[in-house]
């Protein structure tokens, strides 16, 4: 699809929604508040910045979400259900393949310890499901071994769930933004929100060279979010977290489920990932030892990786919250403003797109998304 | 096609390329040795199966990679022919798995 | 781990002559290569083509010399075979591959000599099999004796064109064709850019390699544009407008440009020059860069040619030895006299020939649509061009919508293209477009090498 240049933008916008941050989270909701028929502007900064999502590893993942926090098992768990959906509306829209796999996913255990304290971690997540179930299976390894292909002595066994499965992150990303501008949406890049002026249900927001107003503000800045969202009478802990993740050169189909730390692409590459590491706002430097770190546990799940080339490493700054849920919020002193803030930029995808945003656009946050607040932090909403 | 130079060049190496013998200047890279065998291609592309000969024969473009010596994908301009060397071409992806 | 004073990287003429600077100076020193002999690319396998009547003159004689030294000098760690795939900025520890097995070294100071490479020339079939750079015809008449059989045409502009169409008939190639895209006329640049009595030496050399190309049967068309390689499964015609040719091998060229991956991956600071039409590293007059541990020199932090290369590498060397104290400033300053002299020399005709050769603006930015731009993963201009209308304000987010530059060669190939077709797009200078960011492994290293890597080398 062809598309026409976006227009020189006039002095002062005016839409039904704005929405800071262009990236994963930013564009899913956007997208939603699109085709829910708001006049959508999405902000974005420029080519170089934090940029969560060009990190991404891709899982639509479910087995390893809220430990102790039910309701973001229930929040992932409706998001990968609702994929599919999502998948199938942007590429009738855009022509882009998303190349959303379901199959189940594995989290390989390399010893006995980890075999044990993943499936009691496993259990606790049935039990906290409660009515909504939790399917899953420990897998020994010969069960293991019908799933992948040339385990290594050291695999132990796995956990395994139906609702697991990956997507390409950065076509996504691609999709919702040529699905937004497809809507009707407005996109401004190089466009840092220096300056907001707030008032219930009416947004000024100030970036380079531009003013734009709308009585519905979206803060999806990522990182960023921590000082935007005290200008809205909102707060957003997040720290960075950076991981680290190693590419290889593509090769024929391999592995035909995605596990949590290798999985491959629909290109063909294998992604190994994914450190966590506490660097600050340095997302340029790579750590060999971390790298090492990563392919050692690769070549032990799966020996024969460790013929492959790696052709590039990436690493990226997780927007991470304390406790690593995402964080939702609706603004009380000034209606209308919200912020959106996770990790899972591809799992939670089509719960953002197809969920929050029409949250967003009806002016309240659903109730089973309060216990997302940051309240729960001990901020208060009403903080000025 | 590739036309060497005995008079200069006396010294060569026999390779393998793409399964058949060829007698190649000593010092000559694997990419070389490709095209002194007038092989029409040194790889397919994976993503669009496209032909490709060595572009820069000094590392950089990556358009050389061959399967040499049983490895897929690796330089064939950043290797120097050895005896028996076997060059074959690099068709698509490469495969990985076990016993690959 | 013991570490070096220096090290080098690269065994061109900028990376030997600052080893045998250095050692000159007290400085232990490791010098690392990825080819398996030294020389670099211009003198490279020169020890075994020297007597190659083709490739009389510079580099058998010059070379030779060159290389000797070198594997002479004592004090020197070289480590040919061996690849830099990681360097950590704040120790300096050089990540490295040498033989399938990942190794580490350690250095005081650390100096890139990794040089040039030939500027992509995107035109519609440049991927065809049989089409190549002229540098990399070279290349094999070097390492391996070889010349194209049948018709050849070299596409493109520079002084490299002459050479190597001289050096292919000298080998008995032939017929061989120049379709010269110069558009600039020598007298109107003279005007412009000075310094051909200063560069009378490099410019007599230059008139007479085109005597002689012209004596032995180069034919040589002027003024072409919208280029073209056409055939089926490899070049059968190259295609101009006005004009189209037969041939068998299709060389482009549209002059070298400095391979600055490492550099931009080192997040060193680098600006756009705006006469040599590349990114280049930002340097000072001994080639430090904006890290105080790293210096560059040769043809990496700007097109000069070998000599100027041997000048800054020397003058890099000294840096280093004052840097670690081994010299005060005022004896550096004195040891660098006769290499400055001979860097003015060496870059005396410099100015007139970057503008002579300037590339048109086609070459960043292709036209046709069609046109192949990244190689590895097949995305044309068209393609380039709609997602920065979707809102691609630089190759890094293009690279995430496209995947340019997520192929082996890391954007080597494509990544200034994908600038300049932004900036066209947008409106804006390729400043502002920027770079591609590449990362650590600069080349590729297996998952096994790297899992092998010993604990204690791994920072």
């Amino acid at each position: 699809m062809v598309l026409p240049a976006q227009p020189p933008s006039p002095a002062q916008d005016r839409h039904d929604a704005i929405v800071i941050g262009g990236g994963l989270v930013g564009a899913a909701i956007a997208y939603g508040l699109a085709e829910q028929g708001l006049d959508t502007l999405l902000l974005d900064e420029g080519d170089v910045a934090h940029r969560a999502s060009r990190g991404n590893f891709g899982l639509v993942w479910v087995q390893s979400k809220g430990l102790g926090a039910p309701h973001y098992q229930r929040w992932s768990r409706q998001s990968a259900a609702a994929w599919p959906a999502l998948a199938a509306a942007l590429a009738t829209r855009t022509g882009l393949d998303t190349a959303l796999e379901q199959p189940g996913g594995l989290h390989l255990c390399l010893s006995e310890e980890e075999f044990s304290a993943r499936a009691a971690r496993m259990e606790r997540m049935r039990a906290e499901a409660g009515n909504l179930g939790f399917e899953y299976r420990m897998l020994d390894r010969s069960e293991v071994a019908e799933r992948l292909p040339g385990i290594g002595p050291a695999v132990v066994g796995a956990s395994w769930t139906p609702y697991d499965g990956h997507a390409g992150a950065l076509t996504l990303l691609r999709a919702l933004h040529a699905a937004f501008r497809d809507l009707g949406g407005t996109y401004r890049p190089n466009a840092a929100v220096a300056r907001i002026d707030a008032a219930p249900h009416d947004f000024r927001v100030t970036a380079s060279g531009m003013t734009a107003r709308a009585p519905r503000l979206v803060l999806a800045a990522g990182l960023g979010n921590a000082v935007l969202a005290p200008m809205v009478g909102l707060a957003a802990p997040v720290r960075p977290e950076r991981g680290q993740i190693l590419v290889t050169e593509r090769a024929r189909p391999v592995l035909p489920v995605p596990t949590v730390n290798v999985r491959q692409t629909a290109e063909g590459s294998l992604l190994i990932g994914e450190s966590k590491e506490d660097a600050g706002f340095d997302a340029q430097t790579q750590i060999p030892s971390v790298m090492r770190g990563m392919a050692r546990r690769a070549v032990l799940a799966m020996p024969w990786i460790a013929e492959l080339n790696i052709v590039r490493a990436w690493s990226a700054l997780r927007v991470m919250s304390a406790d690593g849920l995402p964080i939702y919020d609706r603004s009380e002193r000034f209606p209308g403003a919200f912020t959106a803030n996770c990790h899972s930029g591809v799992t939670l995808a089509a719960a953002h797109a197809q969920m929050l945003a029409p949250m967003i656009a009806a002016g309240a946050l659903a109730p089973e998304l309060l216990p997302f607040s940051a309240e729960r932090f001990g901020h208060v909403r009403t903080a000025a | 096609m590739y036309a060497q130079r005995p008079e200069v060049r006396p010294a060569t190496v026999e390779v393998l390329v793409d399964g058949r013998p060829v007698l190649v200047p000593e010092g000559a890279s694997a990419a070389a040795a490709v095209l002194v065998a007038g092989l029409p291609a040194l790889r397919t592309t994976p993503v669009g199966a496209a032909p490709r000969l060595p572009y820069c024969m000094m590392g950089v473009c990556f358009d050389c990679l061959a399967e040499i010596d049983g490895v897929p994908n690796r330089q064939a301009c950043m290797v120097t022919v050895a005896p028996g060397m076997r060059i074959a071409p690099q068709r698509g992806a490469r495969i990985a798995g076990p016993r690959a | 781990m013991n570490g070096h004073d220096l090290a080098i990287v690269g065994a061109g003429p900028a990376g030997m002559a600052a080893a045998l600077e250095g050692t000159a100076l007290g400085l232990s020193v490791l010098v690392v290569d990825e080819q398996d002999a030294p020389g670099g690319q211009v003198f490279r396998a020169v020890e075994r083509a020297a007597g190659d009547p083709a490739l009389a003159g510079e580099y058998a004689a010059d070379g030779a010399a060159l290389v000797r030294a070198f594997r002479t000098a004592r004090g020197v760690e070289y480590r040919p075979g061996t690849t830099l795939w990681h360097v950590d900025t704040e120790t300096l520890r050089l990540s490295l591959l040498r033989g399938g097995a990942a190794e580490e070294a350690g250095a005081a100071r650390l100096l890139l000599a990794t040089g040039a490479q030939e500027r992509p020339v995107p035109i519609p079939g440049w991927t065809l099999p049989g089409v190549m750079g002229a540098g990399a015809a070279q290349i094999l008449l070097k390492t391996a004796g070889v010349v194209p059989a049948g018709p050849v045409a070299i596409a493109g502009q520079g002084p490299l064109c002459w050479l190597v169409a001289v050096q292919l008939l000298r080998a008995g190639a032939g017929p061989v064709t120049l379709l010269e895209t110069r558009h600039r006329s020598p007298a109107m640049v003279a005007a412009k850019a000075g310094g051909l009595w200063a560069g009378r030496a490099q410019l007599l050399k230059g008139l007479a390699l085109m005597r002689e190309a012209r004596a032995r049967g180069l034919r040589v068309v002027r003024r072409v544009r919208g280029l073209r390689a056409l055939g089926e499964a490899q070049v059968e015609h190259v295609r101009w407008e006005g004009g189209t040719l037969p041939c068998a091998t299709l060389l482009l060229h549209e002059g070298v440009i400095p391979s600055t991956h490492v550099t931009r991956a080192l997040g060193l600071e680098h600006r756009w020059d705006a006469a040599q039409l590349c990114w280049r590293p930002v340097l000072d007059g001994w080639g430090a860069t904006s890290h105080d541990g790293i210096a560059v020199a040769g043809d990496g932090g700007g097109i000069g040619g070998w000599e100027a290369a041997v000048a800054t590498g020397r003058l890099a060397a000294l840096d280093a030895a004052c840097r670690l104290g081994r010299i005060d400033a005022a004896e550096r300053d004195r040891r660098a006299v006769p290499h400055r002299a001979a860097l003015r020399r060496a870059l005396a005709l410099r100015p007139f020939l970057d503008y002579l050769y300037a590339p048109a603006p086609e070459v960043l930015a292709p036209t046709d649509d069609s046109t192949p731009v990244c190689r590895c993963e097949e995305i044309t201009a068209g393609q380039v061009r709609a997602v920065a209308r979707l809102g691609a304000t630089g190759p890094n987010q293009a690279k995430a919508y496209l995947r340019t530059g997520m192929g082996a060669c890391q954007g080597r190939m494509c990544g200034t293209t994908v600038s300049a077709l932004i900036a066209a797009e947008r409106g804006i200078a390729i400043e502002q477009a920027g770079t591609l960011r590449p990362r650590a492994p600069f080349k590729p290293l297996t998952v096994g090498a790297l899992a092998a890597l010993a604990k204690d080398d791994a920072a």
